[in-house]
């Protein structure tokens, strides 16, 4: 039967592996990348960040997130107009063959959104607080950014999230 | 009554459940529920073509056929690729809250490490003790990475392109399933389509797609792809995965007719109708 031989094979194959095991551990192996994390943004404990500007707020997933998540190549939005809620999702993210929630830190009115990322959905890795931001919203309750984590809380989070896994 | 704790997970076993209605069960479940869940469907009642969120019909679909033979196009909520399901496939899903699995973190690549290399491994290691003789279970059963170290041995590639492989189920180089996930806040689903037999004919809906992952080079689908029934039998590989499921979580089988479904759930995985198909094919 295949499988029997199948068994065999492995048998061969793990005599190999034994001999080399330390190159194949990499599925166990944690890549601890030093994400960065701009001063002057608020952040939330799902990855997103917020810069509140006058009377828009722009939100985007943060660089510790794109990182984790791998190449993105397909992105979700809420069309301009609609109601976004904190702590809710607005839309997804495509990568490594999964979908991810993208969650807003902040309630309001969506007044932008970025349609350059449908063509260029790559921007998020490479540009993750520039040309990857993702929605503006007109906050409907500004005092909702004061509950966010700042950049050295948010350091110090992404850092025992990482440690605890 | 179903059981809550992150430590346990409800099972349901389902025969021949339209493959439509199993997407829409798992994304109220994945949305709504509170519970972890295994969503275990031997094979569908007939043939569909199931493309990840992102799949554009045009692109990955031969649209003539498929209007010709009116197959079911469907659109999944969850990411990845593009599969035929018919009778011959194996669908076993988790639903999982995000610390149901101590030290996992909710991002792709760790739950599909977690899922390849501990719950398939350790299905295919009591397979082996089901089927086998002693020795030949302790070489299976000396490494978890256990059908890795098979593709490694039997790959072709550099070692940083065969660390791709971890996240494909593969035996040699030669595919027997297609993975597929999506994360929420506090929660994820990863469900497996496992190749158990197929139709050939089916193969010709599909268009080789413009992204592939490197095993795959250019190979059309039937090269890269094998059918598991030509190495275990049906019945021992589904036991013997719930049976490796119930070394990681305390499992309680829900009958189908018990499921709290919501009828005004919404989801948003859809049936392509025929009018946009014929959209998309004049277009093209």
């Amino acid at each position: 039967m295949a499988l029997r031989m199948w068994a065999s094979s492995t048998a061969n194959a793990l005599k190999i592996s034994s001999a080399s095991r330390a190159h194949l551990s990499p599925a166990f192996s944690l890549s601890r990348c030093f994400s960065t994390v701009l001063d002057g943004l608020k952040y939330a404990t799902s990855h997103e960040w917020v810069k509140h500007e006058g009377s828009v707020a722009t939100i985007g997933i943060t660089d510790h997130a794109q990182d984790h998540l791998g190449e993105v190549v397909f992105v979700e939005l809420p069309d301009s107009g609609s109601s976004v809620s904190k702590g809710t999702s607005f839309g997804a993210v495509e990568s490594v063959k999964a979908t991810s929630d993208v969650n807003s830190p902040i309630s309001g009115e969506v007044v932008e959104v970025n349609t350059n990322l449908s063509e260029k959905p790559g921007h998020i890795n490479s540009s993750p607080y520039e040309e990857g931001w993702m929605i503006k919203v007109k906050p409907s309750n500004p005092s909702e950014l004061e509950s966010l984590m700042g950049p050295k809380e948010y350091t110090r989070f992404c850092e025992e999230e990482d440690a605890a896994h | 009554m179903s059981v809550t704790g992150s430590r346990f997970m409800n099972l349901v076993r389902l025969k021949g459940l339209p493959i439509l209605r199993q997407l829409h069960i798992e994304e109220e479940l994945l949305r709504t529920s509170s519970v972890n869940w295994c969503i275990v469907n031997d094979g569908t009642n007939e043939p569909a073509i199931v493309m990840g969120v992102s799949g554009v019909p045009r692109e990955l679909l031969e649209i003539g056929p498929v209007l010709r033979d009116g197959i079911h196009v469907i659109r999944r909520f969850t990411g990845g690729g593009t599969i035929v399901v018919d009778s011959g496939t194996v669908f076993v899903a988790l639903i999982c809250k995000k610390d149901a699995v101590a030290g996992l973190q909710p991002y792709p690549r760790p739950i599909m490490s977690w899922s390849g290399q501990g719950l398939v491994t350790s299905t295919f290691v009591k397979m082996a003790c089901y089927l086998f003789k002693f020795e030949e279970v302790l070489a299976c059963s000396l490494s978890l990475t256990l059908y890795v170290a098979v593709s490694m041995q039997y790959s072709v590639w550099p070692l940083s392109d065969r660390l791709h492989l971890l996240h494909y189920y593969v035996f040699g180089n030669c595919k027997f399933g297609g993975n597929a996930q999506s994360i929420t806040k506090n929660w994820w689903i990863h469900y497996t389509s496992f190749f158990w037999d197929y139709d050939v004919r089916n193969m010709a809906y599909l268009e080789h797609p413009k992204r592939v992952p490197k095993y795959r080079l250019a190979r059309n689908h039937l090269e890269f792809t094998c059918r598991m029934k030509d190495y275990m039998p049906r019945e021992v590989f589904i036991d013997k995965t719930v049976e490796a499921l119930e070394t990681k979580f305390s499992l309680r089988t829900i009958e189908f007719e018990a499921l709290e479904l919501d009828a005004k759930f919404s989801p948003s995985t859809k049936l392509l109708l025929r009018h946009e198909l014929e959209t998309m094919a004049f277009a093209s």
